[in-house]
């Protein structure tokens, strides 16, 4: 039981690892938003989980605070992407499509 | 354990810097935010779980709040 | 407090740094934004690890108050980030 918190550990950490690198070097606001949420938080809930797994009386707690990461980092980075496109970010060089300047609602500026 | 220290040290300082240093004063709410951020892990990791739950309601939500409305109301970039 | 835990706080230290690499030269405001909310995530993690670590059961209210606290403070700046100045 304890090897298998062990290695669900060490996957976590290797994702949050890789967030951070996606961050440093990706050319974009909204490539960055990709990276920053995705990574981490794959990376934060199979940490938290592995070390519930290690330690299995603190399962339920660990399991809230995941569950808790899982609902609200989505909803925090989706408002900063928003609020990126919307105060006038510019895309990165190699775009390909700004389907988002079809609305109404975004297409004012 | 005396590496995440060390390396929230140095956060700390480079980030009050860049707070002294930016002149998009949006761009010094953000860095302030992250100042409160390591001092609340400098206090978990100096085993005193309650100030760091002060710290953090009071450093990342307050003052970013306040110092958001602040600037909304008056300036954002300093000349 | 033993090989593996050094290798995983390690591992977690170069994530915030490069991220913090990103704090400090990033071009625009929302830039910062996501950075700082990378780290936070970054550090909610290592907030549970240490607390596994120094094996206390009590330290993880500290990482629940703090993933809740940021939240809402993200979501406020980015409020007021969209309206444009």
């Amino acid at each position: 039981m304890y090897y298998l918190g062990v290695v669900v550990t060490g996957v976590g950490v290797l994702f949050l690892c890789l967030g951070g690198i996606g961050l440093f070097r990706f050319p974009d606001v909204y490539n960055r938003v990709q990276a920053g949420t995705k990574c981490t938080t794959l990376g934060a809930f199979a940490t938290i989980i592995g070390v519930g797994i290690m330690e299995p009386t603190w399962f339920w707690k660990t399991l809230i605070i995941a569950l808790f990461i899982l609902a609200t980092n989505p909803i925090s980075s989706h408002s900063l992407g928003r609020a990126a496109y919307k105060s006038g970010t510019e895309l990165a060089e190699g775009s390909v499509v700004d389907m988002a300047s079809e609305f109404e609602e975004y297409s004012e500026e | 354990m005396i590496i995440i220290a060390t390396v929230t040290v140095f956060f700390m300082l480079g980030a009050a810097l860049s707070v002294f240093f930016f002149k998009d004063l949006m761009n010094a709410v953000v860095a302030s935010s992250l100042v409160s951020l390591t001092a609340t892990v400098l206090f978990y990791l100096l085993q005193a779980p309650d100030v760091a739950m002060a710290e953090a309601a009071i450093g990342v939500a307050l003052v970013t709040g306040i110092f958001v409305v602040a600037i909304r109301r008056t300036e954002r970039y300093e000349k | 407090m033993n090989a593996i835990t050094i290798l995983f706080l390690s591992i977690i230290c170069l994530g915030l740094f490069l991220s913090f690499l990103r704090m400090l030269s990033g071009p625009t405001a929302p830039d910062r934004a996501v950075a700082v909310d990378t780290m936070t995530t970054i550090i909610v993690a290592t907030l549970v690890l240490v607390a596994f670590i120094l094996e206390r059961y009590i330290y993880l209210d500290v990482a629940l108050v703090y993933s809740l606290i940021s939240f809402v403070g993200l979501v406020a700046l980015a409020r007021f980030l969209e309206k444009g100045f």
